[in-house]
């Protein structure tokens, strides 16, 4: 029993890892742009389809390289297209907006890449398991966590010490400030707009090599990264970063006693935050109000 | 976060005292008048009645929801589960406690408002987005909820085996068990009944704090009205309504399913509001029309109807934010 | 014209949608034509979006291919079909939405559907009360022929029963009696497994398992105690998606070597979505279409193949048999209305050109379930052509495999 507590510990990690990378691009696009983007599910989808269709020319690595680019590029048309018109209105708009719009996504991914499930090759080596005890385990998972850990520590690593990482640190706290000394405030939130949708795509290329494509898929993932970040606290990215590996773990752990609850246990953990502590577990006090 | 559309000045809503140029009792008389002739004119232009029953259920429930939305300027995109709850409460009355409609209307509605009233103290400190983001994720616990206890909910397949009874009045008895005209005029009676409570809120004082705490709620607050009261007030009163439109819901299809607690469907509810128009009282029900039977006919046409929805979405934000009646209101101000 | 021709052409309709959607509402009162000339409609609701759309697709490519068919040879009773998809999007509301639609508005005279059991049970109150013909294509929970069986209410598809039970002593002979269950948690996986519980408790079986949500993704906890069971057979109840996910990291895992992979279904839809490493296990197919002995399957197979540059799954197979069933019918009974062609169908045997398989196959009249061969076979990466996926080794009878009429539960009440 202890062994298999153990193991699911360190599964629910692994998954955890996969929640905070996508609940990262959430919160970057959240906080400085105050709009939640119910389409990160689709444009992690997208990343997913394009480095499937990037992969037999490029190559399984060419593709995880270059296809959240290309996700990204197309995240900065949208939000110069649409989302960019609604940053001044009541935040429904954005809301209704993003809906909408994950709606149009997910039917053009079905139009595009059929209504089947799709699935994308992995090198030989990584599904292989590390080892007969730690069968769980296979190289794609190591893999995936390492690739999470090098792009989480990329990304604070860009916003302690870029200029613009600063900036949109600086604009998360108190945008009017930023804007009155003179940073094009427009820019920068195309571009925070464009690295969210950056990590969406990354996170969607590492999601199709472990459970296949298809045009539902961001469906199921978006709301867990939603919770992770009311669980870490609104503004918080170290929040969101801790939100989403003790819900990863959490549901892990569900699935060892009682399988069929793995799912409601994440909004069990969110609905207990929210009762305890409103502002989230790392939420600074007055970012939520 | 308080650049709305539209200033306080322009935004006409129901109770500013300006005359418009339309009478208001022959507006009123033109919507009932068009409601009650529903079962004559529809099968005239290639509807069916059914039809008219959900963009009644869903009306209601859009008009339910702008309470909060439109009146109080406070965001829930997590309405469905209050409707998913009043359609379980429904159903899971007729089948499990007693074969009585109204019973199953009354518990239905209070299962959901109490549910609302209860996380509405949790999160009335809440503004905006952030508010809306625990409404979608309160109401997705709710999903989870009715798609895992398959022994009690029937999970994923819905709640079924159960139908709406008779319901008697003393001696006389209404059969609504066939979906004929007599369950559309039941189901045309309740929305009355309802509209009618709502619009006497929205003229009483209260009606007056909320939308008072919409334009500027520190303003409001420096009046002395206990602004996190209204909120939490108006949010259960909402909830409330909206769950009364859940009962009916169930009672429409006599079943209950765990996609009526999803938050796509909260989706689809706040873009009724806005598409009719949130500032207006009536905008909610014609959006709702223009939705549900837009949506009915394109998903007939063809099986890309999402983007058809999707684009709705996008073009009324990015065109008529203002919506159907607020396009009219603003129009005749100028 | 409101019909979805999705096979067709999407692009020119998309473009039309609105256009169409506006002649539709000003055009249809002022039609009006005498009774023969006009087609017999017959109405579809399938989730053509959704988890099982692709399985839905299917089912309307078969009911599109035997509607030009019969088209073709003179439709029925002298008059043309014309089928009416309507999109059900997985969703119960919307299902029972659409089949009002296509009664009230469109006067179908049958409806069939849906892949969904949830759906095609609400569905079958609406036509019950309606009193229209309606069969259920491929939708398996047991009680829409059991416990819930209607007069009005025809099935194709196997019963989870049915599949349960042909493939049990397969697996029992082949690999033992210890079994480890992944099941979805709802009315289907229940059933499945109740079923399957059945047969291997009747063979001297033991068994645990695990009930997970229906779109679970990580199967990694579940298979960490499969392994710790060390059963002789993993049967994998799990469906579309999830059931491929679950066979991938059963492979990723390494526990092909240690146990058997088995279940009921493992339809070619989703084995074409595999990688090759999880083209694998014991399974049922309801219908194949490598039967090279029975001349009738070959040349449908050839035919369907020219006409939609596809081959032929157990589901086009269902909707195939669907709108045939419909002509059988209502030639028999010589009219259009319910209560005579479910009369006219029970105990009707499917000619062998429909049918597309050995032996008898007849509509039970007890609980009008179809009775045909079931499957039973290992499943397997491509061999010479890439539909190649299933090598069949039993064939079992359905009469066999659903057990006596008593045994379903149903009570079957005539018309009112």
């Amino acid at each position: 029993m202890f062994q298999v507590i153990l193991f699911n510990v360190t599964n629910g990690l692994i998954i955890g890892a996969f929640y905070v990378l996508m609940a990262l691009g959430l919160s970057l696009i959240l906080n400085l742009s105050n709009v939640i983007n119910f389409a990160h599910g689709n444009f992690l989808a997208l990343g997913g389809y394009l480095a499937f269709t990037l992969s037999p020319a490029l190559g399984y690595w060419g593709a995880l390289l270059v296809s959240p680019f290309i996700t990204a590029l197309i995240g900065l048309a949208v939000e110069r297209l649409m989302i960019r018109r609604v940053y001044n209105r009541d935040p429904v708009y954005s809301l209704l907006l993003t809906f909408g719009f994950a709606f149009v996504m997910q039917d053009a991914a079905r139009y595009i890449w059929g209504p089947n499930g799709l699935p994308l090759g992995l090198p030989e080596f990584l599904s292989q398991p590390i080892s007969p005890t730690l069968f769980f385990i296979t190289w794609y998972r190591v893999f995936m966590v390492g690739v999470v850990i090098v792009a989480v520590l990329g990304l604070f690593a860009f916003l302690r010490y870029t200029q613009v990482g600063i900036r949109i640190r600086a604009g998360t706290l108190d945008l009017e400030t930023v804007a009155s000394l003179g940073v094009n405030i427009s820019l920068l939130r195309t571009f925070n707009f464009a690295l969210g949708c950056l990590l969406a795509g990354l996170s969607g290329v590492l999601a199709a090599g472990q459970i296949g494509l298809n045009p539902n898929m961001g469906d199921d993932l978006l709301m867990p990264s939603f919770i992770a970040i009311i669980v870490g606290g609104v503004g918080s990215l170290i929040g969101t970063l801790f939100g989403g590996l003790l819900i990863g773990v959490a549901a892990a752990l569900t699935t060892v006693f009682y399988p069929s609850a793995s799912e409601a246990v994440i909004y069990a953990i969110m609905m207990i935050v929210l009762l305890v502590r409103p502002r989230g577990l790392m939420g600074e006090e007055g970012m939520m109000a | 976060m308080s650049a709305e559309i539209g200033t306080g000045a322009t935004a006409g809503a129901i109770g500013t005292r300006r005359t418009p140029a339309v009478p208001k009792w022959v507006m009123l008389a033109v919507v009932w008048a068009i409601l009650i002739a529903v079962p004559y004119w529809l099968p005239l232009l290639g509807g069916y009645t059914a039809l008219a029953g959900r963009v009644l259920v869903f009306g209601l429930a859009a008009m339910g929801l702008n309470l909060l939305l439109g009146f109080t300027g406070v965001l829930s995109f997590g309405h469905a589960a209050y409707f998913g709850l009043g359609a379980y409460g429904a159903g899971l009355t007729l089948r499990y406690l007693a074969h009585s409609t109204p019973l199953a209307m009354l518990l239905g509605t209070l299962l959901g408002g109490l549910a609302g009233t209860l996380f509405g103290l949790l999160i009335v400190r809440r503004r905006g987005v952030y508010f809306a983001m625990c409404t979608i994720a309160f109401g997705q616990l709710w999903y989870y909820l009715a798609y895992s206890w398959n022994d009690f909910t029937g999970g994923f397949d819905g709640l079924r085996d159960f139908h709406r009874e008779p319901i008697g009045f003393g001696p006389l008895t209404l059969d609504i068990t066939d979906g004929g005209n007599k369950f559309y005029f039941f189901l045309l009676a309740v929305f009355a009944l309802a509209v009618g409570l709502m619009g006497l809120l929205v003229r009483s004082p209260f009606g007056h704090t909320l939308r008072a705490i919409r334009e500027n709620e520190r303003r409001a607050r420096f009046l002395a009205i206990p602004v996190e009261r209204q909120i939490w007030l108006s949010f259960s009163i909402s909830c409330f309504f909206t769950a009364l439109a859940g009962t009916l819901y169930a009672l429409l299809n006599n079943f209950a399913d765990p996609l009526a607690l999803h938050y796509s469907l909260s989706g689809y509810l706040v873009v009724m509001c806005v598409m009719g128009g949130m500032r207006t009282f009536w905008g909610p029900l014609v959006g709702a029309a223009v939705f549900v039977v837009l949506q009915d006919y394109i998903s007939s046409m063809t099986v890309n109807w999402m983007s058809f929805v999707g684009a709705i979405f996008v073009i009324v934000v990015l065109f008529f934010p203002r919506g159907l009646l607020g396009m009219r209101r603003t129009r005749k101000s100028v | 014209m409101a019909t979805i021709r999705v096979s067709i052409n999407r692009r020119t309709l998309i473009k039309s949608g609105f256009a169409l959607a506006g002649s539709q509402v000003i055009g249809a009162p002022f039609i009006v034509k005498s009774l023969a000339d006009e087609p017999i409609k017959i109405g579809m609701v399938n989730p053509l979006t959704g988890v099982l759309s692709a399985l839905a697709q299917s089912e309307v490519d078969g009911a599109r291919y035997a509607e030009a068919e019969i088209n073709k040879k003179g439709g029925i009773l002298g008059r043309q079909v014309q089928l009416l998809v309507e999109d059900s999007a997985n969703d119960v509301g919307t299902g029972v939405q659409k089949t009002r639609k296509l009664i009230d508005r469109d006067n179908v005279a049958v409806i069939l559907g849906d892949v969904n059991s949830g759906i095609a049970y609400a569905m079958s109150q609406v036509t019950n009360e309606k009193k229209i013909f309606h069969i259920v294509p491929g939708g398996h929970t047991d009680p829409i022929t059991g416990t819930s069986c209607k007069w009005n209410v025809f099935r194709i598809c196997n019963t989870t029963t049915m599949d349960a039970n042909a493939v049990t002593p397969e697996l029992v002979k082949k690999f033992g009696k210890k079994w480890f269950f992944i099941t979805p948690d709802y009315a289907y996986g229940h059933t499945l497994q109740d079923a399957f519980i059945k047969a291997l408790k009747k063979a001297g079986g033991t068994f645990e398992g695990d009930m997970l949500p229906i779109n679970n993704t990580d199967f990694s906890a579940t298979l960490i105690k499969a392994k710790a069971y060390k059963p002789n057979v993993l049967l994998n109840n799990m469906g579309g998606l999830t059931q491929i996910n679950c066979m991938k990291q059963f492979t990723q895992f390494g526990m092909q070597k240690e146990m058997a992979l088995g279940g009921a279904l493992f339809e070619l839809e989703s084995v074409k979505g595999c990688p090759p490493d999880a083209q694998t296990g014991w399974w049922t197919m309801e219908w194949w279409w490598n039967q090279p002995k029975v001349p009738e399957v070959v040349k449908f197979v050839s035919d369907f193949r020219a006409a939609t540059k596809k081959t032929p799954s157990a589901r086009d197979w269902f909707g195939y048999v669907g709108m045939h069933t419909v002509r059988l019918a209502a030639e028999k009974a010589k009219s259009l209305e319910g209560p005579k062609m479910a009369k006219a169908l029970e105990d009707l045997e499917l000619p062998p050109d429909v049918a597309l398989q050995p032996g008898k196959v007849r509509y039970r009249a007890g609980d009008h379930e179809l009775m045909p061969n079931i499957f039973v076979g290992e499943v397997h990466p491509p061999k010479g052509e890439p539909d190649d996926l299933f090598a069949v080794s039993a064939l079992v009878p359905g009469e066999e495999a659903a057990g006596s009429v008593a045994d379903t539960g149903c009570k079957m009440v005539a018309p009112a």
